[in-house]
């Protein structure tokens, strides 16, 4: 792992590293570098495995962090090289000829989050959301209890009971 | 001869004929294509996904994987609960498996916190999760002989099944979801009487298993439409993130108890289950060896581990928890390979980010939609099942 990151740190602007665990770092690296350093691991380092691409959502920041969980089947270990994105202009460079499913993660943060690849096969359709026209979902100022309260009508729900009263006035209705 | 009739060229590898985009042009008025959905309501298709097909005659030329059907933002509801308060949302991604959505978000979240589980749980979370592989691979096989057209299996299966789940019930009160598994723990220890009551149901197991070895994997039917069926080169395996049985059947060998012993996998002695032809039928063979290793694992399990010991670490107050800031990502060998949870934490007593890695997002989707041209619309069920999919770990 060691010479790994050596290797990496050398060839591209690692803005920082966090071990987490003895099998598990993750590297921040700049917009422009997360995709020539995937193929990077992939191809020269054993980074083979594509385990999960995935967003978080740093609205204080006005950022978006897009990770990509790279794991060595080989050695046993995983990489996550983290890059943040800007909120307002959230597209990034895709990914989708360095593995198969990028195309469908991809997809999926594009509905999701509103973050777009342009490029990514099959980008713009709807992957879960059919018909959706309101803020991508997952973005945090998307406010989940405001949208349900809009959308669908209030249901009477049954009535609730006290259970001891209620239990009381069945078996002895005739007790005050 | 069909060929003649609906003049398909000889070489199959050239068929159908893509555009540049990589995709078959399907002009519906000319009356040659058709366009068939499969699902979401239909016997042949698991779990609430639906696959539209372009067939020509009964051979599929095109297919795409629709999902969302059973959308309820589970990483979203995550966001806006606090730690505790997830674990009844976990359990619930995977039906078939729930004890492993409550293993990887626990460990997770005491990997961020720096909780020591005791040696105790580990071992009853080792249990659980054996338990869970067995009914999921259970409820597997009936839906895989269903697929060929032999229902009977189907309903012994699902006697066994609710075996397993009998057990589970005594454990811990809950038959599908169990939320047994905590922060720091488990919420309690074996009940009396339990080793003896699983012995049996391990033995009744077992002696069904060996009907199902007959009636299922030596019926000349399910041999004639499985082998040779639904192959998955090797070289797919990394470039699709194929894992689990998919790809052992293949011959790579990928097993997260052995590839990243946790829990107690390290003091068990086992091999991988492997197979070497990569169809259904190989598949189908390792979930089934695989399955009976489960019954083994259990027994070692029951051998191995103490009698009483502590059960929970001690935790902060759950409903006043704030995990300490930071990234991590949590993994476990489901019966449909790697299953994880990549976890955010910014120190507050709410998660920032969940994401949960479902096998299924990749068996099903991009693997699915590969796998499944030229064959027949009779067979797609089967090939499907073979890759034992599950529709709402993909759409959490």
């Amino acid at each position: 792992m060691k010479s790994l990151l050596n290797n990496i740190k050398s060839r591209f602007s690692i803005k920082d590293v966090t071990e987490q665990r003895s099998n598990l770092v993750f590297i921040d690296v700049a917009r422009e570098s997360a995709v020539p350093l995937i193929t990077y691991l992939r191809d020269y380092e054993g980074m083979t495995h594509l385990v999960l691409l995935t967003a978080a959502d740093w609205i204080e920041e006005n950022e978006f962090q897009l990770t990509y969980l790279l794991n060595n089947p080989e050695q046993k270990f995983d990489i996550g090289v983290r890059v943040r994105i800007s909120r307002e202009k959230a597209t990034m460079e895709t990914a989708h000829h360095l593995w198969e499913q990028v195309a469908t993660y991809q997809r999926e943060l594009k509905e999701m989050f509103g973050i777009d690849f342009p490029g990514s096969p099959g980008v713009d359709k709807p992957f879960i959301l059919e018909g959706w026209d309101d803020l991508p979902p997952y973005r945090r100022d998307f406010d989940t209890k405001k949208y349900s309260e809009d959308t669908y009508f209030p249901r009477p729900g049954r009535e609730s009971n006290d259970p001891a009263e209620y239990m009381k006035k069945k078996m002895y209705p005739n007790e005050k | 001869m069909r060929s003649n009739i609906l003049n398909i060229t000889e070489d199959r590898s050239q068929f159908p004929e893509k555009n540049a985009e990589g995709k078959i042009d399907v002009d519906l008025s000319s009356h040659k294509y058709l366009k068939l959905w499969q699902g979401p309501q239909h016997p042949g298709i698991t779990g609430n996904m639906s696959l539209e097909l372009t067939v020509l005659g009964d051979e599929v030329m095109d297919c795409e994987t629709h999902v969302g059907y059973l959308h309820r933002g589970f990483e979203k509801l995550m966001e806006r609960r606090k730690y505790i308060q997830c674990f009844p949302i976990v359990c619930r991604v995977a039906v078939p498996e729930p004890d492993f959505n409550e293993y990887c978000f626990a460990s997770a979240m005491e990997e961020l916190a720096g909780i020591e589980v005791p040696e105790m749980a580990e071992w009853l979370r080792t249990l659980t999760l054996e338990m869970s592989r067995l009914q999921s691979y259970l409820m597997w096989i009936g839906g895989q002989s269903g697929a060929f057209g032999s229902g009977i299996i189907g309903q012994w299966a699902n006697y066994l099944r609710d075996l397993v789940l009998d057990r589970f019930e005594e454990l811990t009160g809950g038959r599908i979801y169990h939320m047994y598994q905590l922060p720091g723990g488990v919420r309690g220890l074996l009940p009396d009487g339990f080793k003896d009551r699983m012995e049996e149901t391990l033995q009744t197991i077992e002696e069904f298993m060996s009907d199902i070895e007959k009636v299922m994997f030596n019926n000349a039917v399910f041999k004639k439409r499985s082998v040779g069926m639904g192959y998955i080169d090797p070289s797919w395996v990394d470039k699709f993130g194929i894992t689990g049985p998919n790809a052992r059947a293949a011959g790579v060998a990928k097993d997260i108890r052995k590839d990243y012993p946790y829990l107690k996998y390290d003091q068990l002695d086992f091999d991988l289950v492997m197979g070497k032809d990569s169809d259904i039928y190989t598949r189908a063979d390792v979930r089934r060896r695989d399955l009976l290793l489960s019954v083994d694992l259990i027994r070692q399990i029951f051998a191995k581990m103490p009698e009483k010991g502590e059960i929970k670490a001690p935790t902060p107050n759950v409903l006043h928890w704030k995990v300490a800031p930071g990234e991590t990502y949590s993994r476990a060998e489901c019966t449909r390979g790697e299953y994880g949870y990549y976890m955010v934490s910014d120190g507050t007593e709410y998660p920032r980010r969940i994401n949960v890695r479902g096998p299924s997002y990749t068996h099903a989707v991009a693997l699915l939609e590969k796998m499944i041209i030229n064959t027949n619309i009779a067979d797609v069920a089967g090939l499907m099942v073979s890759l034992h999919t599950y529709p709402p770990e993909i759409e959490r």
